[in-house]
């Protein structure tokens, strides 16, 4: 059984204990423990199941690699699935739940499939529910999704209680990874003199080395950390953070760092996650390296581990997964895992070295200690289910007859290390394969580049394939120089420490066990455990044709969960490139991308989210919306009322309310958020007939026109009323989306390509508050103000004419009023300073009650445009739509010899006659028809479709006319009035409507025009 | 994420300051223009694996438009200078050829 040591546990505080939960079950451990740790501690050796055959799976690392041990983690608004019992730290009241079971972990029904397992092989997604056909629908569609993904979505109505931020830093060297070599490396980047930041993804410091064991400049390793950590905390050009991963390294030198702040103890106040955007001039990247499991029979068993994995167990929180255990490489290393057993008073039961020769130093010393050592031998199989039972022996080179069988409860498992390259790599770093070491180390001569073209990653210690301690220091020691050095801080002379340890001999390439393994041992040796990918799953897919790792990766799934192939990786292409008899390094890795580690979404939204996720703006009358029933729609930024709703009314009903009253007495709409650009110099007048369709520098000063915008394309990118306002200054009204679209359109002209012309273009949308007063009542509520005040600018019909605009005074304000009108009733816009905006708007509405004053919205606004046949930029143009399409030729200047656009409407396309053109449409029956319904024309299309001859583009209950008006773009429309066309619903009915003048009300324009 | 200094203001920007403005040195064709010729101006561009010159905007720092000579393949920048030029000026081309002997992009070398 798994339980823990009377000693050792180096990481944890045995006088404090911490209560928790697996699966509502209550246990303890200790302060220090991870959740693995303590899960070992109390025997639950089977932590969750499989993805694809629910096998029984157990912790197989200890550390982000781990590929079984995911949990649910706490509940309602901090649940979170899929997270790493080897990554979680213990805190008092965790209550951790195993995934991908049903009804329960110990009975799971989905564990049939391991018996199906014959006919799940790789692609069988692929293979299996092509036929037939309706089969996908009804069986296999609900089947997949039942069993796609691990662990639960967090409940979607409830919000993430925690907070998060994001934190910018700079510096010169950023180094990844606490360990022994990223210690030195800091040591020697800092000591001459450069900025450097040193992140540690655990929440201690020295990575492996401590548990290794060795000497360092003589002291025992972790006591040279401890030193060399208190040196660094005293410089002030160093910065510290352990609990903070190493996200993903990008171009130029951008770093992604990942801060667990309060993980440990949740619900403390302080924000969950910090995500650092680190720009780096230089990154050392000792990231250390990650043990391979062996691909023999049952090597999923739970309670076989790897070996370094069983080590940590034992020395760092003084657990042993098991009292009799099963030792089985390919290499010297293992062999401390044994020790480490034998020393804390575990039975070694034998030791398999698949080496024919067998091991050096490492060997001899556990010999010595009387554990029988094996060479040339493996594992043919596990037996167990729940846990391991007993082991089958064989020799290395055979098929797997089994020479013994023993009783054994853990197998500690080592395949070989293979450096942890993904942040060398994620920005383009290449590898190469080291055939002695049997893995892919960085080709330090092709780094990733920065934006000088030189290299700005340096990989180090056993990250850079430099594996002994020794070795590995004295690498960290000259990469952290040279990091400095290339962020321009001269190297100082800093002697890397004297790293001690035993001398290994080399590792053997063991891709299988046994190396000729049959069939029947090979389809139960695991290549990606969290994936259910086996040697013959990657075999078949080699057989069936697949060369390329990335296909295969994808073919298979292998590595494409969530642990993305920490562990399987190579020995999956491994086997490969065994299948292809090709060599390992012409097969390739699969792309390294980042996270290195999967990251929360709240860390990468930050502060990003309810209110701040993205400015809102608001106009000065606002406040007073908010108090009278506005219904608020999005525009752009903004926040428009699209009605104002009163108690007792519909949204509906207030909108109908709003169009008849502002059509009989009085409206007020808040137009403040129509974009306002004052273009201005001596060429203004020649930049803007570039910019508009129509002639804008013929226009008089006191005039108003209308003009139409379009792209070099040809197509509307907006329209707007423009003010001639003195010689050289026009101001240009746009939508109120395309405020900051079409400055910044202009601006980019007026730079590029004219930028000889004297123009300037400000954006003044948000210095002044503006408000269309409309209806027959307009202009005796603007009189009535100008008679309370005694004074006033002269509004009559002769003074200030339809399509003018006029300075001056409306009672108390000051003002600019404009005669302009996007209803066809009598209107005046009228703009005053920002500061202005709610007082006037109080004013009016004062002033405005004898004459039926209603304030009105965003959709009363759009009927009575629709009822008077006006486009609107978004609903008559989608980007495609040019302004011959809506009739506009009007607007298209023949003067001009050039404007944006123009060339455009001279192409083929542009100027083919069979381009849907807009007319009125009218119902039957007076109904509504349907937004964006298309009209059927005759017959059917190449993919035998019905033809589509026009689409609806506005459509709307007219309250004024008591029946659905509508406005779309047909086929030859303008040469088919009182044709009826049929529009299909998507509520199955099929409206019919009749083709008519698109303006519905006044078409005499006489309304507006008094 | 590149760095890309803003010639104008000074300012090395991060691509977060930045908006991406497509091939530079285009030139304009309007009324008068053949289709083909037209017809290229809107649409055609250089994709190249190497050498390539854009225009940028520092859209969110001194609202100025640049252009920039950069490597596609590697990311490394040559440099960054005025948008008012028809093309470019002589030391971005020195720049380039000190590193990338023998380069060539539409008609200038
Ligand atoms: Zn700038």
């Amino acid at each position: 059984m798994s339980t823990r040591l009377a000693s050792q546990g180096r990481l944890i505080d045995r006088s404090k204990t911490i209560e928790f939960t697996f699966n509502g079950k209550r246990m303890t451990g200790h302060a220090g423990d991870t959740l693995a740790s303590a899960l070992l501690a109390n025997d639950q050796m089977m932590v969750g199941r499989s993805f694809k055959y629910h096998r029984p799976r157990g912790v197989v690392a200890s550390g982000s690699e781990e590929p079984n041990a995911l949990v649910g983690l706490n509940s309602g608004d901090r649940f979170e699935p899929n997270q790493r019992a080897t990554t979680t730290e213990l805190f008092s009241g965790l209550a951790a739940q195993s995934q991908n079971h049903w009804p329960n972990l110990e009975f799971d029904i989905g564990a049939v499939n391991t018996y199906l397992a014959r006919w799940l092989p790789a692609g069988f997604y692929y293979k299996t529910f092509i036929h037939p056909k309706p089969f996908w629908k009804h069986v296999y569609e609900p089947f997949i999704r039942q069993s796609a993904g691990l662990g639960k979505a967090p409940d979607k109505e409830l919000k993430d209680a925690d907070t998060y931020e994001h934190f910018y830093f700079f510096c010169d060297v950023m180094v990844v990874g606490g360990g022994v070599a990223g210690l030195q490396a800091a040591k020697a980047a800092a000591a001459s003199g450069a900025k450097v930041l040193l992140i540690e993804q655990n929440a201690h410091w020295g990575g492996r080395a401590p548990v290794d064991g060795g000497t360092i400049d003589g002291m025992e390793p972790g006591a040279w950390v401890e030193k060399t950590l208190a040196e660094l905390q005293a410089m002030d050009n160093v910065t510290l953070r352990s609990r903070t991963m190493g996200s993903g390294v990008y171009d130029h030198g951008y770093a992604l760092g990942y801060e667990r702040i309060n993980d440990h103890e949740p619900g403390n106040g302080a924000p969950r996650h910090r995500l650092w955007r680190i720009r780096a001039k230089q990154i050392v990247t000792a990231t250390g390296a990650i043990e391979r499991p062996l691909s023999f029979a049952g090597n999923d068993v739970p309670g076989v581990m790897l070996a370094s994995a069983m080590r940590d167990y034992v020395v760092n929180w003084g657990v042993t997964p098991g009292q009799k255990v099963v030792v089985v490489t390919n290499n010297d290393d293992a062999y401390r895992t044994a020790l480490a057993l034998h020393d804390a008073g575990v039975e070694v039961v034998r030791v398999l070295d698949a080496r024919s020769a067998g091991g050096g130093a490492l060997m001899e010393e556990v010999r010595q200690k009387g554990i029988r050592v094996e060479c040339g031998r493996a594992i043919a199989k596990v037996k167990g289910g729940k846990r391991v039972q007993k082991v089958s022996i064989c020799a290395q080179n055979g098929v797997g007859g089994a020479q013994e069988e023993i009783s054994a409860d853990a197998v500690a498992m080592s395949g070989g290390w293979s450096p942890v390259v993904h942040l060398w790599s994620h920005c383009g770093g290449k590898l190469i394969w080291d055939d002695a070491q049997v893995h892919f180390r960085p080709d330090a001569s092709r780094p990733p580049l920065g934006a000088d073209g030189k290299g700005f990653v340096l990989p180090a210690g056993s990250a850079n394939g430099a594996m002994g301690l020794g070795e590995g220091l004295a690498d960290a020691s000259a990469a952290g120089s040279a990091a400095a050095e290339a962020a321009g801080f001269p190297a100082k002379n800093v002697a890397a420490p004297e790293g001690v340890a035993s001398d290994e001999l080399p590792i053997e390439p063991v891709w299988l066990m046994p190396a000729q393994a049959d069939v029947t041992l090979r389809m139960k040796s695991w290549l990606d455990y969290q994936n259910d990918v086996k040697v013959t799953d990657v075999q078949l897919a080699a057989r069936e044709g697949y060369e390329s790792v990335e296909h295969t990766k994808r073919y298979t799934t292998l590595g494409m969960a969530t642990d993305q192939g920490k562990l399987s990786n190579i020995n999956g292409l491994a086997m490969l490139a065994d299948s292809l008899g090709a060599a390992i390094p012409d097969v390739g890795t699969t792309t390294f991308r980042p996270p290195y580690h999967p990251i929360s979404m709240g860390a990468i939204g930050g502060e990003a989210r309810g209110k701040v996720f993205q400015p809102i703006r608001q106009t000065p009358m606002h406040a007073w919306h908010e108090r009278n029933g506005a219904d608020f729609e999005p525009v752009g930024q903004w926040r428009r009322p699209y009605a104002f709703v009163r108690s007792g009314e519909s949204v509906h009903d207030a909108v109908n309310r709003e169009v008849k009253n502002t059509r009989e007495n009085l409206g007020l709409l808040d137009a403040s958020t129509l974009g306002k650009l004052v273009v201005k110099g001596p060429d203004a007048g020649k930049f803007l007939d570039m910019m508009y369709t129509n002639m804008m520098s013929n226009l008089k000063v006191g005039k108003c026109r209308y003009g139409l915008m379009c792209s070099e394309n040809g197509f509307l990118i907006d329209d707007g009323v423009v003010a001639r306002i003195d010689e050289d200054t026009w101001l240009c009204h746009t939508t109120t989306g395309g405020a900051e679209r079409i400055h910044g359109h202009m601006e980019e002209w007026l730079q590029t390509e004219w930028w000889d012309w004297k123009v300037y273009v400000a954006n003044v949308t948000e210095q002044f508050a503006q408000v269309a007063v409309v209806g027959p009542n307009a202009r005796k509520v603007l009189e009535k103000l100008n008679a309370q005040a005694g004074s006033g600018m002269d509004l009559s019909a002769e003074a200030l004419p339809f399509m003018e605009w006029r300075d001056g005074k409306i009672g108390d304000f000051d003002c600019r009023a404009y005669r302009i009108s996007f209803s066809g009733e009598l209107s005046y816009e009228i703009a005053v300073p920002a500061s202005e905006g709610r007082a006037f708007w109080d004013a009016l509405l004062e002033a405005g009650k004898e004459f039926g004053v209603m304030p009105y919205g965003t959709e009363c606004l759009h009927i009575m445009r629709a009822e008077k046949g006006f486009i609107m930029i978004g609903d008559e143009t989608d980007g495609t739509v040019i302004p011959q399409d809506l009739n506009m030729q009007w607007a298209l200047s023949k003067k001009k010899e050039d404007f944006l656009g123009k060339r455009a409407h001279s192409r083929s396309h542009m100027a083919d006659p069979d381009r849907w053109k807009l007319v009125g449409l009218e119902t039957v029956d007076g109904s509504v028809l349907p937004d964006g319904a298309y009209a059927l024309g005759e017959g059917v299309n190449a993919n035998g479709q019905k033809n589509m001859i026009g689409r609806v583009t506005s459509t709307y209950y007219s309250a004024t006319l008591d029946k659905g008006i509508a406005m779309g773009l047909v086929k030859h429309g303008p040469d088919r009035m009182g044709e009826v066309l049929e529009f299909p619903g998507t509520d199955g009915k099929t409206y019919k409507a009749k083709i008519v003048d698109q303006v519905f009300y006044d078409k005499e324009g006489a309304k507006q025009n008094v | 994420m590149l760095i890309l200094k803003c010639p104008y203001c000074g300012v090395d920007a991060e691509e977060t300051e930045l908006a991406a403005g497509g091939e530079a040195h285009l030139k304009r064709f309007g009324p008068g223009s053949s289709d083909d010729e037209f017809h290229d101006y809107l649409f055609m561009r250089e994709n190249p694996k190497g050498v390539h010159f854009e225009r940028w905007r520092h859209a969110n720092g001194c609202g100025k438009w640049f252009h920039a000579a950069r490597c596609t393949q590697t990311l490394e920048v040559f440099g960054t200078y005025s948008a008012q030029v028809t093309e470019p000026p002589q030391e971005i081309r020195d720049a380039i050829t000190a590193k990338r002997p023998g380069w060539t992009w539409r008609e200038f070398e």
